[in-house]
């Protein structure tokens, strides 16, 4: 299995005393697959997320892609994982503002290590030749979002994890990037996770999972 | 070294307010061993024109009024002070400088050590000088006055037309209620020519003049913070000489001079002094207009600066200037004003 | 409604304390800064144009002769303003005796002290010869007056009325009569008035005044130095207080509240902010000065007998000023931002704009700037006439060196990204380069104080290498001495050739040189003058020919004036067509001068007389003979120097101004260092949308936290790599252009590339400490901070 979750449980100190956010939660993705995890604002769908991305540790439970914990692992483990294991695309502030177009999109791929390939086709596949030698500031936010979905394309991880990627663009643009990253998926044989809140969105994808109050709900 | 601070302490004993009262222990014992004025003592002229080491403070003080062959007002002053240190010297001197016009006021100061000739007054003949001003005559009778600054100077020929006279009780001056007091006598009765030297140029000039001779060891009470003094000729050929001394109990004295010089003392509240409107000058306000009234002489006069901005910016400063009176009579003379802060 | 507002503004610096205290903190250090440096340049200045007046009796004409007091009275009473001096030397003691008449003495000449609650009482006893008054350490025997101490006496001095001066040396005639100014015309002259006596010129002690008046003008020049730095920080911090409030003032607009108030609100607040940091700052700087300001008193004091108060009053004026050097800052940082919020639409992004990217034509628009403040300065400094070209040449070359930063930082950088193998170098690169903009304030003020360091410690240090070889060249020999008449010379002769090493005559002459009046001397071939006489330009074997009697060397006034320099020919008058065989300094000098050889100068002044002599003895043994020779000669002790011991303490007390220009120079760095700290740490906080990206795609916080410290190290050593050839333009033109325009002589400067690289490692020291609390908080921040830059439901 790609990705196991068990029954992992976070919790956030708040002015109130520790919140618990996610309460036992565990899902399971094959390589290959796509997964959307759905809820609320506030239901724990990000955070799941960003503990799978090795982002942030969880207080109990354990998270293994391709069998390994990486709840057991320390920071520089944890920083590995992200870089050579998973790919993150979120809804904003997905690229490096100092860097330009073609190195944002070589970027994660040379830093773990891997050739990006040519990049100049895979801007032309992304629509983004004419934008190579931009910076993000001078992009839109559909442009930004397959910049980010061209990086991790090159950078081929075994599991791409999207937090409402789609969520600052209008439908048809939304639309395309679904596409573009069930492709992705399908093509280099990954797995996909993607935290939405859009039901429309996630009946484009293999399977859903809902989360309501930091727990697994049956999908609708 | 700071002249200026120095002279700034030696004229406290002379400046009425600031006095500094130490040892001052009554009539006839010296303070610090200084001699003291005592009533009774009878003037031996003309040695007394010369100076009085053993008593601490001193001065020869000449003011004029003139009329200039431009048909202006002016005013000329010339003052010599002594000041000793010690009962036994060293003698100090100081010279003051003041012309007045209409539109502008000149003042100069000098000062000098005694004992090398730098400054000094003789009786026989008398001279009084300090550097190249100077005041001399083969008698007080008729001398000639030669001062000038940078700016501005006069020369003068001075010729008495009348006698001295003594103020007070013969000559010995009561300057408080508490009996501190100074020798003062007078010649007001100066006819005054001469030549004026100013920016723009020189002019002749006639009037009147007034001599004043003072000596003391400790004129003032200690809470007395300043005089005003009027010395006028009047129009009808009498001279008043009134002073009011500011502060503590008061003190008003004035002497009613005949043409003959015949000298009448007045005390208290015989001599009413009023000011009527103040000026603003040197950064403080000075009283520029006055009614003098001595109800004995049926005198009641309003006094006016001719140039109200007539200050002495010396080291320490004061109003000295020419004034005009009208009223009961026409009078032209001098008014000093100072401890206005 | 203002109430509610202001509120809300204020709130954003009782919840980020840090952000206040670096606002606050950075503008009270630069209005310390400025007013440090402004107060100890006043008040040295203030004291030593007293002290020159006290002292300055040099500086006027006198009249000289059998003179005494009846004399002086005589002058007086011819209406000359004059004032009478008696000097010698106490009996029995080393100190210099200075009889002085307190009621005709200059007003501004002022002994310290005489001044007390008890005027009359000290006058009394001055007058009456019971009190003198000395410098401090000097010992006098018993059987003079009671001496009361005043610390602002030259060195050695003791001052006395003039009468009592008279019977404690013995006499009852006095030296000479000070001619003072606003004599009145048509006087009487003074050789009629007192025959015998004749008026003599001022004596020219110009020499080490010039030297000086250049040391006060590169302190000056120190102050406009300052100036520059603390506007830059100022400018930087408030710029700041702006960027950081961005997101709340964007919220204020759109709850309703108007633009102009907001902007009018914001200038309250900024000019409490003036005030605050003004008064604190102005505190400081009057602490600084005093603690540096001893050493600068001890430099005047000793190197020039010049009169400074040990301690410091704190004038209006600094406080003025130094409210309007935080004025000024305002003014510009705050003005640009209120300008620019004023005209701010209320949908802008409310993201801070500190770290946009460094557009191309903002750089353009610096770089053009720079490069044409550059050619001003260079303009200024070859067509320039005048002090204010001068400081014009000043002005423009640190502006315009400033400016360039940031466009030659971005060139550099653009480099290193090109250049960079791997993606994280290549990251560190282009993330440097975007901070630029950001920094440029920062970096700019440190580029300042970089290169102040660099310019005036080169300036101080050319000062003292040539203020020594001045004093060496003439001072080098042990005693000086001046026979009043040809006979006593010859006597003195007699009696010294077998008791000292040598006795070098000191000829000279007045001749037209070149076209101008100037003076000639001889001098003996020597090993004192080969050894110390240093030439700025000379023909090979210069000492054996002009001993040899050819040739001639002349001073740098004269090779400047008439542009002869080392090998041309020069019409030295009486001296004859002679070549030029070097070029020596002669500070201060405004003649022209010519030094031959001892032959060749008797042959062209065959009836001078020498009166003057160096003698060269072993050093310890001056002293007993100065004592011989005063007793067997009776010379008066101004016609006998011991200038061993003078140039001895003269050299010592230079290393103070050292110690004072390091002090200010450590000073000026740790402000600029202060700057870089807050703009850092200020900023760090807005950068985590530049971090969080990197971080999330898997490179950890401590390598993150490195590459922060290496970013900033980078920038500085850049910054710093500028800041040498700068600082090195700054103390040329302080050197070579302000001083020349000052004073007519040129300081040669003398590179010290060893003092330049420890600067830089200074430098990169100062941005490391600057880098590392900002780094240290990136590497323990807490995961979930980063994460929460993503997540869309803040």
């Amino acid at each position: 299995m790609l990705l196991t979750v068990r029954d992992v449980g976070k919790s956030f100190e708040t002015a109130d005393g520790p919140q618990p956010v996610l309460r036992g939660v565990s899902l399971t993705l094959a390589a290959g697959r796509t997964l959307a995890l759905t809820g609320e604002s506030g239901s724990g769908k990000s955070t799941l997320l960003h503990l799978i991305g090795g982002l942030d540790t969880p207080d109990e439970g354990a998270i293994e892609i391709d069998g390994r914990d990486i709840g057991a692992m320390d920071d520089a483990g944890r920083a590995a994982i992200r870089r050579d294991g998973v790919g993150l695309i979120f809804q904003q502030f997905n690229l490096i503002p100092s860097l330009d177009v073609g190195a944002n999109l070589g970027f994660h791929a040379r830093l773990a290590g891997r050739d990006p390939g040519d990049l100049k086709l895979l801007a032309a596949r992304l629509g983004l030749t004419e934008h190579l030698g931009r910076y993000p500031e001078q992009l839109s936010g559909g442009q930004q979002q397959r910049v980010a979905i061209g990086r991790t394309l090159a950078a081929r991880p075994r599991l791409v994890l999207a937090d409402e990627p789609t969520g600052n663009l209008d439908e048809t643009t939304g639309d395309a990037m679904m596409a573009l990253m069930r492709d992705l998926a399908r093509d280099s044989g990954a797995g996909l996770l993607m935290v939405t809140h859009s039901a429309r969105l996630a009946l484009m994808l293999d399977a859903r999972l809902h989360l309501r109050a930091g727990r697994i709900e049956d999908a609708p | 070294m700071s002249v200026r601070a120095i002279f700034l302490t030696l004229l406290l004993a002379i400046a009425p307010g600031a006095s500094t009262a130490q040892g001052f222990a009554g009539l006839g014992q010296g303070g610090e061993g200084f001699d003291l004025p005592e009533p009774g003592r009878v003037f031996a002229f003309p040695a007394d024109h010369g100076p009085h080491d053993r008593y601490r403070i001193e001065w020869w003080y000449l003011t004029a009024v003139l009329d200039g062959a431009d048909g202006r007002s002016y005013g000329a002053q010339w003052t010599l002070f002594r000041s000793a240190l010690t009962p036994d010297g060293p003698q100090v001197w100081m010279g003051h400088f003041g012309l007045t016009t209409p539109d502008a006021h000149f003042s100069g100061e000098r000062f000098a050590r005694g004992g090398i000739g730098q400054a000094g007054v003789t009786a026989v003949p008398f001279d009084a000088w300090i550097d190249d001003w100077r005041m001399a005559g083969n008698t007080l009778d008729a001398l000639t006055l030669r001062a000038a600054t940078e700016e501005a100077g006069y020369a003068l020929d001075l010729r008495a037309e009348g006698p001295l006279v003594l103020h007070g009780g013969g000559g010995y001056s009561v300057k408080s209620a508490t009996g501190q007091a100074s020798y003062y006598y007078s010649q007001p009765f100066f006819a005054a020519s001469g030549t004026l030297s100013l920016p723009d140029g020189d002019v002749a000039v006639t009037g009147r003049a007034w001599l004043d001779r003072e000596w003391s060891s400790q004129p003032l009470e200690g809470d007395q913070e300043g005089w005003d003094w009027f010395s006028l000729h009047l129009d009808d050929g009498h001279r008043l000489m009134a002073f009011s001394l500011r502060g503590g109990a008061g003190f008003h004295y004035a002497s009613w001079i005949a043409p003959d010089g015949t000298t009448t003392p007045y005390y208290g509240d015989a001599l009413m002094l009023e000011p009527l409107r103040q000026a603003r000058v040197a950064r403080r306000e000075v009283p520029v207009e006055w009614r003098l009234r001595l109800p004995a002489r049926g005198v009641d006069l309003t006094v006016t600066a001719v140039n109200p901005d007539s200050w002495q910016a010396t080291l320490f400063p004061y109003w000295e200037g020419p004034v005009t009176a009208t009223g009961s009579h026409g009078a032209r003379g001098y008014l000093e004003m100072t401890g206005y802060e | 409604m203002n109430r509610a507002a202001l509120g809300a503004l204020l709130a954003h610096w009782r919840r980020h304390p840090l952000q206040l205290l670096t606002l606050v903190v950075g503008l009270a250090l630069a209005t310390g800064l400025w007013t440090g440096v402004q107060a100890i340049n006043a008040q040295a200045r203030l004291s030593y144009a007293q002290a020159a007046a006290t002292l300055g009796q040099d500086a006027l004409p006198r009249l000289v002769g059998d003179l005494t007091l009846a004399d002086f009275a005589t002058a007086r009473r011819a209406g000359w303003p004059v004032t009478p001096v008696l000097e010698g030397r106490v009996p029995g003691s080393r100190a210099r005796l200075l009889g002085i008449d307190p009621f005709t003495a200059p007003p501004s000449a002022s002994v310290p002290g005489l001044t007390g609650d008890d005027g009359a009482g000290t006058l009394t006893g001055f007058l009456g010869g019971t009190l003198v008054f000395a410098a401090p350490g000097v010992s006098l025997p018993d059987s003079l007056p009671e001496a009361r101490v005043s610390a602002g006496l030259a060195p050695g001095l003791v001052i006395a009325d003039i009468a009592v001066a008279q019977s404690i040396l013995g006499t009852n005639r006095i030296d000479h009569l000070l001619i003072l100014p606003g004599a009145r015309e048509g006087l009487v002259p003074l050789e009629t008035l007192l025959p015998g006596a004749r008026t003599a010129a001022p004596e020219t002690q110009g020499d080490l005044a010039r030297l000086t008046d250049s040391f006060h003008l590169n302190l000056t020049a120190f102050g406009l130095l300052a100036f520059a730095v603390g506007l830059f920080i100022v400018h930087a911090a408030i710029g700041l207080a702006f960027e950081q409030r961005r997101p709340l003032l964007r919220t204020l607009r759109a709850l309703g509240l108007p633009a102009s108030r907001l902007t009018l609100l914001l200038a309250v607040e900024l000019a409490g902010f003036t005030l605050i940091a003004g008064a604190l700052g102005i505190l400081m700087g009057y602490a600084v000065a005093a603690a540096l300001l001893p050493g600068v008193a001890a430099t005047l004091a000793g190197l020039y007998g010049a009169n400074v108060a040990g301690s410091l009053g704190l004038s209006p004026v600094w406080w003025l000023s130094g409210f309007g050097m935080a004025g000024a800052g305002l003014v510009v940082a705050g003005g640009q931002s209120l300008w620019q919020l004023a005209r701010l639409p209320i949908l802008a992004p409310a993201m801070p704009r500190a770290w946009a990217r460094a557009r191309a034509s903002t750089l353009r628009r610096q770089g053009i700037g720079g490069v044409v403040l550059l050619g001003v300065a260079g303009l200024a400094a070859v067509l320039g006439n005048g002090l204010a070209a001068g400081f014009v040449c000043l002005g423009a070359l640190l502006l315009g060196a400033a400016l360039l930063l940031p466009p030659l930082l971005s060139l550099v950088l653009d480099f290193g990204i090109v250049r960079a193998k791997g993606p994280l170098a290549q990251w560190l690169w282009a993330d440097a380069r975007q901070q630029v903009p950001g920094l440029s304030l920062a970096l700019m003020a440190l580029l300042l104080a970089l290169a102040a360091n660099v310019g005036v410690g080169t300036m101080v240090g050319s000062f003292r290498a040539t203020f020594t070889g001045f004093l060496d060249q003439r001072l080098a020999s042990e005693l000086y001495l001046t026979a009043a008449d040809g006979a006593e010379a010859a006597a003195l002769r007699a009696y010294l050739e077998p008791r000292v090493d040598a006795v070098l005559p000191i000829p000279s002459a007045e001749a037209v040189l070149e076209g101008a009046p100037g003076e000639i001397h001889g001098q003996p071939d020597h090993v004192t003058f080969r050894q110390n006489w240093p030439l700025l330009d000379a023909v090979p074997d210069v000492w054996n020919r002009l001993a040899a009697g050819e040739g001639a060397l002349v001073n740098e006034q004269l090779a400047r004036r008439a542009g002869l320099w080392a090998g041309a020919e020069a019409d030295l008058g009486q001296g004859g067509r002679r070549e030029i065989l070097g070029v020596y300094s002669d500070y201060g000098n405004p003649l022209g001068q010519a030094i031959l050889g001892m032959a060749a100068f008797g042959a062209a002044f065959p009836d001078d007389v020498n009166l003057r002599f160096a003698l060269r003895l072993p050093p310890a043994d001056a002293p007993a003979l100065v004592d011989d020779l005063e007793a067997r000669f009776d010379l008066p002790p101004d016609r006998i120097v011991d200038q061993a011991s003078i140039k001895a303490f003269s050299l010592g007390v230079f290393e103070q101004t050292f110690a004072v220009t390091a002090a200010l120079n450590v000073l000026t760095l740790g402000v600029a260092g202060f700057a870089l700290w807050a703009s850092l740490t200020t900023l760090g906080t807005m950068r985590l949308p530049q971090v969080a990206p990197v971080w999330a795609l898997g490179v950890t916080r401590r390598r993150l936290a490195l590459a922060d410290l290496a970013r900033a190290l980078i920038l500085a050593a850049f910054t710093a790599v500028l800041a040498v050839p700068t600082g090195v333009a700054l103390a040329w033109v302080l050197l070579a252009v302000v001083n020349v325009q000052a004073f007519g002589w040129r300081l040669p400067l003398l590179a010290a590339p060893g003092d330049w690289a420890a600067l830089a490692l200074w430098a990169l020291v100062a941005a490391a400490l600057a880098a590392a609390l900002p780094a240290w908080r990136l590497w323990r921040m807490p995961p979930a901070q980063l994460v929460k830059v993503f997540a869309h439901e803040r």
